[in-house]
C-alpha cells in the first residue's frame, strides 16, 4: 500500500502529461476545459498522496526505500528507479505538490484564452513529474533525471512564447547555464561511484564518515557546481532574471518556489558529505552570503516588477546557501518552505497586477493601484511584509534563524553580509510596493479603463498563500519555542542521522533574542528608508541617482555581468568554432585535395611517360595495348545504370556462389 | 564449433534469409515497370525484412556468450574460406537498427527521389544486404566481401542522387574508405598466415600474436576502422558526404555505416590484438576526446543543418570510441548502446532536415526559421531528437553517455572531465540550432509551410518511441550485451599470464571475474 501510494505520486501527473501531450500533438481532440481539469486534478491527487505519506512518516520517521523497477546496469553499476521517503522528502513533497497545486489553479485563470493553453499545462505537469523525481529519488541518478527534467521544463516554459526572440534566447541561456552546473553534478556522481561503488543514498551516506577530506571536498565542490547552476548562485545566476520571459505562473512555480530550491535540497540531502568537507561547506556559505547581497543590490534599482522579484529570489536562495554553509541545514529547509509560500504569493500577485494592466510589467507605468485592485494589493502587502522580515510573519522566523546561526557559529562576516542583504531586501520590496500600489497613477490613459481585479480562480490561491505567508513560520516555533518547533523536530532525524553535524552543540539563549531584535530593526530600517524615499519624498531617489550616477548605472546594468560573460565565453566560443572550421577546411581538406592533385599529376606524368617513352619504344606492342584500352573503356561509360548493372551482375554471381556452397555444404 | 550455436529455431537459415531477402526484392522489382509499384516492392521487402529480424531479439538467449543463430558451410577449400554466420550481443542491435531504418528510409525517399527510382531502390536494398552481412559474417573473407561491396551502393547514392557537389563528395568518400579497406585486406592476409591458416574470426580471436605483430595489425585495423567511425583527424569526408547525400543516404551513412568502424574495433581490434589495443589506448582515448570537443565546436560554427549534424556525429562517435577503449563493462556497454542511440537520434535528425529541405529547398539554418508556428508537429519531433542528442535523462542518449562516462571516469579522470565538458557544448550547439529553426518569428517563406502529413509522421514516430523506450527501459536493450561483453573481456585476457602489463589495465572495476 505504502509503496503503491509513493509510486502514484509522480505517476498521476505523468499520466496527464501523456494525455494532454497526445491531445496537443493530435490536434486538440478534447477541449481546454478538460485539459486544465486533468492537469490540476492530477497535481491535487499527488498532493493527497503526499499528505497520506506524510502522515505515515510522522508515525514512523525511519527512511523507506521504494523501488519501482531496475532501471539499468552495466558491470557492477546498478541503478534502480527508486524512491527514498524520509522526513526531508516529505517536506519537499508537500511544498512541491501543495504550492504546485495552487499555482496550477491560478494558471487556469491567468492563462485563460492563451494560444497553447493545453501545451502550457502539459509542460507544467511534466515539470511536476520531474520535480517529484528530483525530491523523491533514492539515488543520484534519479535525482539527476529530475534535475535535468526540471531544467528541460524550465527551458520549454521560458520559451513558451516561442515566437518572441528574447524568450527563445532566454530559454537557451537558461538551459546552457544549467548544463554547466549539470556537468559538475555528473562529475560528482562519477566520483561518488568511483569512491563508494554505489550510487544509492543510503549506502553512500552510511559510509560517508569514512571519507578522507580530499575526496569529500572534491565531491562536495562538484555537487556545489551543480547546485549553483540550478539555484542561480554566483557566478551562474544570470539565467534566472532572463527566465522571467516565461508566463508568470511559471516564474512563481519554477523560478521561485520549487525548481531553484533544488540546489538547496541537494546540499542538505548530501550534508553527510559536506560535514566531512568543512572547506567546501565554508565555500557554500561564502557563495550564499555573497549572492544574497549581490543580487539584493541589483534589485534596488530594477524597474520591471518580475525582475525585481527574480533578483530577490536569487538573493533569498543565497540566504538558504548561507544557512547550509554554517551547518544550519534545517534552517535552510525552513527558509525554503516559507520562501516557497511568500515568493509564490509575490509572483502570483505580480501576475495579477500584470493581468490587471493587460501585460504591463514596467513599474514606472503603474502606481496608485491600491484601490483599483484591492485584494491583489493586500496579498502583495502581506508577501512584502513576509519577505522583508516584518515581525511574526513567516519570513521573519526563518531569515532570523539563518542570521542567528551565522552569528552563533562565529561567521561574523557572513552575518554582516546577510544583514546588509536583509536591509536591501526590505528596502527594495517596500519600494516595489510603494511604486506599484501607492502614489499617483502613472498608467497610460488608454489602459486606465481596462484595469480590473482578477477572477476568483486567481484570487483564491492568492489568499491561501497569503494566509500561509503569515502563519507558515509558526511551524518552526510551535510548540517548543524557537528551533524546537514541530518542523525542526520532524527534520531532526535527517540531519542527525550521520552524527557528524554540530547543529545543537551550543546552548545560548539570550543571544538569539538580541539578534532577533537586531534583524527586526534592520528590516524596519529598510522599510522606513523606502517609505521616506518613495512615499514621503518621491523626488529624492531621482536626485540620488543623479548624484551617484556611477553607482546607479552599475546597479541598473547589473554590474555588466551579462556583457562580461558574452565577451569572455560566448563570443570566444563562437570564434573558436569558426576558427576550427577554417582550420578544418584548410588543413584536413587541403591535405586530401593535395593528395588528390598529386595523384592526378602523377597520373598525368605516367600517362606522358607511357605515351612517349613506352609507346615510343614499344610501338608494336603499344598498338595492342591501345586496342585493349579501347575495349576496357567501353566499360567505363560513366553511365550509372552501367555501373549498377556491373554491380548487380557481380553480386548475383556472388550470391549464386554462396547459395551453391550452402547447398554443397548444407549436408555437413 | 563450440563458439557458434547453430540455428535451431523455427526459421532455418534465418540470417541467410535476412541477407538474401533484399536481393530477392530487387529481383521481384524486375517484374514491374511502374515507379509506384517499384517503391511498394522495395518498401514491403524492407518491411518484411524488419519483421523477420524481430525474432532475432525474441529468440536471442542473453545468458549465452556464444554466437547464436549460427550457420556454417564450406565455401572455398583452399584457402579455407567458410560461409559462417552468427550474431552475439554486440551485433544484435546493429542488425535490428539496419532493418528498422531501411524501410523508414524508403518511405522518406518516396517523394524526395524523382529520378531513377528503380536504381535508387536497388541501391537501398543492396545496401541493406551488405550491411546485414557485415554484422553477421564470422569469416574474414566473407566479412571483407560485404564490407567492400557496401561501398558501391553508398557511392552511387551520393554520386547519383546527391546535391550539386556530389561527385567530389562521392569520390572523397570512396577514396577515404577504400584506402582503409586496402589496409584491412592486408591485415586479413597477414592474419591468415599468423593465426593458423584460417579466416575464422573466432579462431583468430583465440590465437596468440607477438607484440610487434600486434602493433602492426592494430594500426592497420585502426586505419580501416577510424576512417569509418570517423575518428579525428579522419573525419573530413563525413560532412561532405552528408551534405551531398540524399536524405536516405545520410540516414544510412550516419546510423549504420559509421557503426561499422566501431563494430570493427569491437570485433577485431580488441579480441584479436588485445595487448596492442591496451598499449595504444592513451592515443585512442586522446583522439576520442579531441573528436568530442572538436566536433562540438565545429557543429557550433555551421550554418548548414546537415553539416551541423554531421559534425555532431563526429562528436558523438567520440563517445563511442571512448567507451570501447576504456575496457570496462560500463564503457563498452555504454558504447554499444550509444551506437544504437546515435543511429536512432541522428537518423531522426537527418530525416528532419530532409523533410524541411523538401519544403524550402534550403538546408541553411538562416532560411528555416520560426517553424513552430506553421509546423508544430515537425518542431516537436525536431526538439525531441535534439534533446535526445544532447543526452537528456529520460531519453536514450543519456543512458549510453552516462555509462560511457562512468567507465571513462574509472579509467582516467582527466579524460572523463574533458568529455563531460562535451555535453555542455552539445547543449549549446543543439539548442542554438533549435532556437533558430523552431523558435522565433517565421519568415514569409516559412510561414505557410504545411505541417507533417501522416506518411511523414510515420517515418519519425517509430524513432521518437525508441528514444523514450530506451531512455525509460534501457535494461531491455542492455541485457543481451552483458554476456557478450564479458566474453569479449575473457578473450582479451587470454594472454594475461605471458603479458603481465595487461593485467593492470584489465583489472579495473567492471571486469567480470573469470
Amino acid at each position: 500500500m505504502f509503496d503503491l501510494v509513493v509510486i502514484l505520486i509522480p505517476v498521476f501527473p505523468l499520466l496527464t502529461v501523456m494525455a494532454n501531450g497526445l491531445n496537443v500533438m493530435l490536434g486538440h481532440r478534447f477541449s481546454d476545459e478538460v485539459a486544465h481539469r486533468l492537469a490540476w486534478g492530477s497535481v491535487f491527487a499527488s498532493f493527497l498522496c503526499s499528505l497520506w505519506v506524510f502522515v505515515q512518516i510522522l508515525s514512523d520517521p525511519a527512511p523507506h526505500t521504494v523501488v519501482a523497477y531496475r532501471w539499468f546496469f552495466g558491470g557492477d553499476l546498478q541503478v534502480n528507479l527508486g524512491f527514498l521517503i524520509d522526513p526531508l522528502t516529505c517536506v519537499m513533497l508537500l511544498v512541491v505538490t501543495g504550492v504546485g497545486f495552487l499555482i496550477h489553479v491560478y494558471s487556469v485563470g491567468y492563462m485563460h484564452g492563451e494560444e497553447g493553453f493545453a501545451r502550457f499545462f502539459t509542460y507544467m505537469n511534466l515539470f511536476m513529474v520531474s520535480m517529484l523525481l528530483l525530491v523523491m529519488g533514492s539515488n543520484y541518478v534519479v535525482l539527476f533525471i529530475g534535475w535535468e527534467g526540471v531544467g528541460l521544463c524550465s527551458y520549454l516554459l521560458i520559451g513558451y512564447y516561442y515566437d518572441r526572440v528574447s524568450a527563445a534566447q532566454a530559454a537557451t541561456k537558461a538551459f546552457v547555464v544549467n548544463r554547466i552546473g549539470d556537468a559538475g553534478f555528473l562529475l560528482a556522481i562519477f566520483l561518488v561511484f568511483a569512491t563508494f561503488g554505489t550510487l544509492d543514498y543510503t549506502d553512500v551516506f552510511a559510509q560517508a564518515s569514512r571519507l578522507d577530506s580530499g575526496t569529500a571536498t572534491a565531491i562536495a565542490i562538484c555537487l556545489l557546481i551543480g547546485a549553483i547552476g540550478k539555484s542561480a548562485q554566483l557566478p551562474l545566476y544570470t539565467w534566472l532574471p532572463d527566465a522571467m520571459e516565461g508566463p508568470t505562473p511559471v516564474s512563481a512555480l519554477i523560478h521561485a518556489a520549487t525548481m531553484v530550491t533544488a540546489g538547496v535540497y541537494m546540499v542538505v540531502r548530501n550534508h553527510a558529505i559536506y560535514d566531512m568537507a568543512p572547506d567546501a561547506l565554508l565555500l557554500v556559505g561564502v557563495i550564499g552570503a555573497a549572492t544574497a547581497l549581490f543580487a539584493a543590490t541589483i534589485g534596488l534599482v530594477q524597474t520591471d516588477i518580475k525582475r525585481v522579484l527574480a533578483y530577490s529570489t536569487v538573493s533569498q536562495l543565497g540566504f538558504m546557501f548561507l544557512a547550509c554553509g554554517v551547518g544550519a541545514y534545517i534552517a535552510a529547509i525552513f527558509h525554503l518552505v516559507t520562501h516557497a509560500f511568500f515568493k509564490a504569493l509575490l509572483f502570483l500577485s505580480a501576475g495579477s497586477v500584470i493581468h490587471a494592466l493587460s501585460g504591463e510589467q514596467d513599474i514606472r507605468k503603474m502606481g496608485g493601484l491600491k484601490d483599483r485592485i484591492p485584494v491583489t494589493h493586500w496579498v502583495f502587502l502581506i508577501g512584502t511584509a513576509a519577505i522583508a522580515g516584518f515581525p511574526f510573519m513567516s519570513g521573519w522566523w526563518s531569515k532570523d534563524e539563518i542570521l542567528g546561526h551565522a552569528f552563533v557559529h562565529g561567521r561574523y562576516i557572513l552575518w554582516l553580509l546577510g544583514a546588509i542583504a536583509a536591509f536591501c531586501t526590505s528596502f527594495y520590496m517596500s519600494r516595489l510596493l510603494y511604486i506599484t500600489f501607492y502614489g499617483e497613477s502613472r498608467v497610460p490613459h488608454e489602459a486606465e479603463p481596462h484595469i480590473h481585479e482578477s477572477p476568483q480562480v486567481m484570487l483564491i490561491p492568492l489568499v491561501v498563500l497569503a494566509v500561509l505567508s503569515v502563519i507558515g513560520g509558526l511551524i518552526g516555533v510551535i510548540p517548543g519555542g524557537m528551533e524546537n518547533g514541530a518542523f525542526h523536530q520532524f527534520l531532526k532525524p535527517i540531519v542527525l542521522s550521520t552524527g557528524a553535524g554540530g547543529e545543537e552543540a551550543h546552548d545560548v539563549h539570550l543571544l538569539p533574542y538580541m539578534l532577533m531584535v537586531a534583524t527586526t530593526l534592520i528590516g524596519v530600517a529598510g522599510w522606513f528608508t523606502a517609505h521616506y524615499f518613495y512615499y514621503l519624498r518621491p523626488a529624492v531617489p531621482v536626485q540620488f541617482a543623479e548624484q551617484m550616477r556611477g553607482a546607479y548605472m552599475l546597479l541598473l546594468n547589473k554590474y555588466w555581468v551579462d556583457e562580461l560573460y558574452q565577451k569572455l565565453f560566448v563570443e570566444p566560443s563562437k570564434s573558436l568554432g569558426r576558427a576550427l572550421d577554417r582550420f578544418d577546411t584548410v588543413v584536413f581538406d587541403g591535405a586530401v585535395v593535395g593528395v588528390w592533385k598529386a595523384t592526378e599529376m602523377g597520373a598525368a606524368g605516367s600517362t606522358w611517360f607511357e605515351k612517349y617513352v613506352i609507346y615510343g619504344s614499344l610501338n608494336v606492342i603499344g598498338y595492342g595495348n591501345h586496342l585493349a584500352a579501347r575495349l576496357l573503356r567501353q566499360l567505363q561509360s560513366g553511365l550509372v545504370h552501367h555501373y549498377a548493372t556491373i554491380l548487380i551482375a557481380g553480386f548475383v554471381i556472388l550470391v549464386n556462389l554462396i547459395v551453391l556452397f550452402l547447398w554443397v555444404g548444407g549436408g555437413s | 564449433m563450440s563458439n557458434i550455436i547453430l540455428n535451431t529455431t523455427e526459421l532455418p537459415h534465418l540470417l541467410t534469409l535476412l541477407i538474401l531477402l533484399p536481393v530477392v526484392g530487387v529481383a521481384v522489382m524486375a517484374f514491374f515497370k511502374d515507379e509506384t509499384a517499384i517503391k511498394h516492392v522495395a518498401f514491403w521487402t524492407a518491411a518484411l525484412e524488419f519483421l523477420l529480424s524481430v525474432p532475432l531479439y525474441l529468440w536471442f538467449e542473453p545468458q549465452r556468450s556464444q554466437m547464436q543463430f549460427g550457420e556454417v558451410a564450406e565455401w572455398i577449400t583452399t584457402p579455407p574460406v567458410r560461409y559462417a554466420l552468427g550474431i552475439d550481443g554486440i551485433s544484435l542491435w546493429l542488425i535490428l537498427l539496419t532493418t528498422l531504418l531501411t524501410p523508414i528510409c524508403i518511405v522518406a525517399s518516396w517523394t524526395a527521389i524523382k529520378t531513377r527510382v528503380r536504381e535508387f531502390m536497388i541501391a537501398m536494398l543492396v545496401m541493406e544486404t551488405t550491411m546485414v552481412g557485415v554484422f553477421c559474417a564470422l569469416d574474414f573473407v566473407l566479412f571483407y566481401v560485404f564490407w567492400e561491396t557496401m561501398l558501391i551502393p553508398m557511392y552511387l547514392l551520393i554520386g547519383v542522387w546527391g546535391g550539386p557537389n556530389r561527385i567530389y563528395a562521392a569520390i572523397k568518400f570512396f577514396l577515404y574508405t577504400l584506402a582503409g579497406s586496402f589496409l584491412l585486406l592486408i591485415a586479413v592476409i597477414v592474419l591468415f598466415f599468423q593465426g593458423g591458416h584460417t579466416f575464422d574470426i573466432l579462431a583468430l580471436s583465440q590465437a596468440h600474436y607477438g607484440q610487434t605483430m600486434q602493433a602492426w595489425l592494430f594500426w592497420t585495423f585502426f586505419a580501416a576502422f577510424a576512417v569509418k567511425v570517423p575518428m579525428f583527424p579522419f573525419h573530413t569526408w563525413l560532412p561532405d558526404a552528408h551534405v551531398e547525400a540524399p536524405t536516405a543516404g545520410s540516414v544510412i551513412l550516419a546510423s549504420v555505416l559509421l557503426k561499422m568502424g566501431a563494430y570493427g574495433f569491437l570485433r577485431f581490434s580488441l579480441p584479436i590484438v588485445p595487448d596492442a589495443a591496451q598499449r595504444f589506448t592513451p592515443i585512442i582515448l586522446t583522439l576520442s576526446v579531441v573528436a568530442i570537443i572538436y566536433g562540438a565546436y565545429m557543429a557550433l560554427a555551421q550554418a548548414d543543418l546537415k553539416k551541423l549534424i554531421a559534425y555532431s556525429s563526429v562528436s558523438h562517435m567520440g563517445f563511442v570510441t571512448l567507451g570501447i577503449f576504456v575496457f570496462n563493462a560500463q564503457g563498452v556497454e555504454g558504447a554499444l548502446l550509444q551506437m544504437l542511440n546515435h543511429g536512432i537520434t541522428t537518423g531522426g535528425l537527418f530525416l528532419c532536415v530532409g523533410l524541411i529541405y523538401e519544403r524550402t529547398h534550403s538546408r541553411l539554418i538562416a532560411d528555416n526559421g520560426g517553424l513552430s508556428k506553421p509546423m508544430p508537429r515537425y518542431a516537436a519531433c525536431l526538439v525531441i531528437f535534439a534533446l535526445s542528442s544532447l543526452g537528456l535523462p529520460g531519453t536514450n542518449n543519456f543512458i549510453g553517455e552516462f555509462l560511457v562516462l562512468v567507465g571513462t571516469f574509472l579509467q582516467s579522470k582527466t579524460i572523463a572531465v574533458i568529455a563531460t565538458l562535451g555535453i555542455i557544448l552539445a547543449a549549446v550547439y543543439l539548442l542554438w540550432m533549435v532556437q533558430r529553426v523552431a523558435f522565433g518569428v517565421p519568415s514569409p517563406k516559412t510561414a505557410k509551410l504545411p505541417d507533417l502529413n501522416w506518411c511523414e509522421m510515420a517515418t519519425l514516430v517509430p524513432l521518437v518511441i525508441l528514444v523514450f523506450w530506451i531512455g525509460v527501459f534501457p535494461n531491455l536493450f542492455l541485457a543481451p550485451m552483458h554476456e557478450s561483453v564479458a566474453h569479449l573481456f575473457d578473450t582479451m585476457a587470454r594472454g594475461q599470464q605471458s603479458m603481465p602489463t595487461a593485467v593492470g589495465l584489465l583489472s579495473g572495476a567492471g571486469m567480470t571475474a573469470p
